[in-house]
């Protein structure tokens, strides 16, 4: 039996990646799992001896409810910007094809700019003596300034604003490339132009949808800078609560027991999502070889 | 068996996309029950014919007609008509049955009939064994079959084929081509299949329409087609044809050294006017006889065979190529040629056609 001592070029194409990843991904997390089975000290820091309350805690009914706000808020999100973000990819689908990538780098562009800064803006936008109340009294409303900050509403909006491009980003890949005729014989064989889309679109590119959901809810059930911004504290989400056990509780062991948590969730649906990606992807390279042969 | 009744009218239809005239005031009426080939290079116009027929085109000008009736505002999904799509167009994440039911489903037909039907076209069609899987388990020729079925199961009034066995390799495509004819007389729905291979087209078809750059040069049987086409691209496009060059005069064409290459004259052409003779390379005759009113002396090039008969090269003073001659086996067995012999090559004025040069 031969020895292979030459390391094969994928492995050496992989290693930096694999660096990378190991440093700052799995060794982190490894100590923040390993966190989570210690005690607290009594002064802050850790008492290093082994325990599962923190797990016990987590599940307590009062965070078992924020992680389903969470959820709900996240949910929520991520349907909006499904629902824009699939309009969106399917108008630009459409667009003539020398104006698409135009389109899409419009539909990206507040990427440019950052996420904190972005997020402010819609602070800008919607407080009380904002834009939107000057616009309201421009057009000639006079009572009550209407209270738009620190809302489920505004949380909900700066979350969709944020992750929408993934969405349109996601959605428009399988749009591009479905083939027209497809939607064509549908017409053909009798069916409406709703029909058409919900029968032979819309299952079509649902792997482009699956992809940006999972992506927007991943990202908004996690995140702690547009609650804490735009809900104004008032509104918790898991991310907040993580942020606060770790730097205002100063609970190092049950902020992490949290976040492995919503680790373990997220770590869940990003492997289901590429599990069904990856089904549909080997039946649309199939569908692609034919096209290229025909 | 096809009838007189006019079932498809085309009216001066035209297509333009931007600055080209895809399909340039084209009429042609189509009958009950007909196999019908547009015939034509790729690029001529015919898919954009057929999508206009099936609804995804609006006509620039012109009428289409079904039953007498316009269709122009009718959608696709409301029209008795039905495309199968060159590329086929099969729903990738359906079965075969699904794909072939979907059509009915559409149509909101109860489920016992649906499957009825479609039990009966996958039987027709040989496809009831693999009525569970997708698409990309079937072979080239099978989704084929499955896209005409598709196509097939919802009775239209009108099928239209756009080149349905192009993608197929040459011996199944024989094999396909008499299986079509024999389905269409067996469904009695009208055809309309466009090709560019117009020995399928003579094969399919009862009747041929010839498209060039949008524009209808003839139509008609494969016989017409073949025997008087309408001019030299229709001659040249459909079989092989010699081609002599010269001027019109009196009673055919005087080809290079003067020499009179007697032929029917279309009535059009003037004296001196630049023209073209035509013959088929079967109507020439080597060793001829005192029928042959046109006679030339040339040299065997190259002979060759192809199946049941030998395609001799002659070299002649009339023309810069070498004229075509076809002899059959048994007449080059009694008397053989060789390359350099000098022969003689006759053929009679009436096999000899002279078109206009264009
Ligand atoms: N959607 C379209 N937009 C622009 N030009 C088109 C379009 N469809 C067809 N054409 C042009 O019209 C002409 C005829 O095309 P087509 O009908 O596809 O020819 P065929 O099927 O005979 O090969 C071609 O020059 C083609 O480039
Ligand atoms: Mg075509």
């Amino acid at each position: 039996m031969a020895v292979k001592l030459v390391p094969s070029r994928s492995t050496v194409l992989m290693a930096p990646a694999l660096a990378w990843l190991t440093a700052l991904m799995v060794v982190p997390c490894a100590l923040v799992l390993a966190l989570a089975f210690f005690r607290r000290g009594i002064y802050g820091g850790v008492d290093y001896t082994f325990t599962l309350e923190n797990f016990a805690n987590a599940v307590d009914p009062l965070y078992a409810g924020i992680f389903l706000n969470s959820a709900r808020i996240a949910g929520l999100a991520t349907l909006i910007a499904v629902v824009v973000g699939y309009a969106a990819a399917y108008a630009i689908a459409a667009a003539p094809r020398h104006r698409q990538p135009l389109y899409l780098f419009l539909a990206v562009l507040p990427f440019w700019s950052n996420y904190l800064i972005r997020t402010y803006a819609w602070i800008v936008l919607l407080n009380r003596e904002g834009l939107l109340t000057q616009l309201l009294r421009w057009v000639g409303y006079t009572g009550e300034p209407p209270s738009l900050l620190y809302t489920e509403g505004a949380v909900i909006a700066g979350l969709v604003y944020n992750y929408l491009p993934f969405v349109v980003l996601a959605c428009y890949a399988p749009l591009a490339r479905l083939n027209p005729e497809l939607r064509e014989a549908s017409r053909d064989l009798g069916g409406s132009a709703l029909t058409t889309f919900r029968r032979i679109t819309l299952p079509l590119t649902l792997p482009g949808v699956a992809a940006g959901a999972v992506f927007v809810f991943v990202l908004s059930i996690g995140n702690f800078v547009t609650p804490a911004l735009l809900g104004g504290g008032r509104f918790q989400m898991i991310g907040n609560l993580v942020y606060d056990q770790f730097l205002a509780a100063n609970d190092w062991p049950f902020g992490a027991a949290l976040a492995m948590a919503l680790i373990a969730i997220m770590m869940a649906l990003l492997m289901l999502q590429a599990f069904a990606a990856s089904r549909a992807e080997g039946r649309q390279s199939r569908e692609g070889e034919e096209a290229g042969r025909g | 068996m096809t009838s007189e009744r006019v079932l498809l009218g085309i009216e001066a239809v035209t297509k333009r996309f931007g600055t080209v005239t895809a399909v340039d005031a084209v009429s042609l009426a189509i009958r009950e029950n007909e196999f019908f080939a547009l015939l034509g290079p790729s690029g001529c116009g015919k898919t954009t014919l057929l999508r206009m027929l099936a609804g995804f085109e609006t006509p620039n000008a012109g009428r289409i007609l079904l039953d007498g009736k316009d269709i122009s505002a009718i959608p696709p999904n409301r029209r008795p008509v039905n495309l199968m799509f060159q590329s086929y167009a099969l729903f990738p994440h359906m079965s075969v049955r699904a794909n072939i039911a979907y059509g009915l489903e559409m149509e909101r037909l109860p489920a016992s009939e649906i499957r009825a039907r479609t039990d009966a076209i996958m039987a027709t069609t040989q496809l009831s064994a693999m009525a569970d899987r997708r698409p990309d388990q079937l072979s080239g020729g099978q989704r084929q079959r499955v896209a005409l079925a598709r196509a097939l199961v919802k009775w239209p009034r009108l099928l239209l084929l756009d080149e349905p066995l192009g993608a197929l390799d040459k011996k199944l495509r024989g094999a396909m081509q008499l299986e079509l004819k024999r389905l269409q007389h067996e469904v009695g729905i009208t055809f309309i299949m466009v090709t560019h291979d117009q020995e399928e087209a003579l094969v399919m078809a009862d009747r041929i329409a010839v498209l060039r750059d949008g524009h209808l040069l003839q139509c008609g049987t494969p016989n017409e087609i073949y025997e008087r086409p309408a001019g030299r691209f229709v001659a040249d496009f459909i079989g092989v044809t010699n081609f002599i060059a010269g001027k019109a005069a009196p009673g055919g064409v005087v080809a290079a050294g003067g020499l009179l290459v007697r032929g029917t004259r279309p009535d059009a052409l003037a004296d001196g006017a630049d023209a073209w003779a035509a013959i088929r390379p079967e109507r020439l005759a080597l060793f001829p006889g005192p029928e042959a009113e046109n006679r030339a002396t040339g040299t065997v090039e190259t002979t060759a065979y192809h199946g049941l008969d030998l395609q001799v090269h002659v070299r002649t003073a009339l023309a810069a190529a070498p004229l075509l001659v076809r002899v059959t086996a048994e007449q080059a067995e009694r008397r053989p040629v060789a390359a350099g012999d000098t022969v003689e090559v006759g053929w009679s004025a009436a096999d000899t056609r002279i078109f206009a040069k264009d």
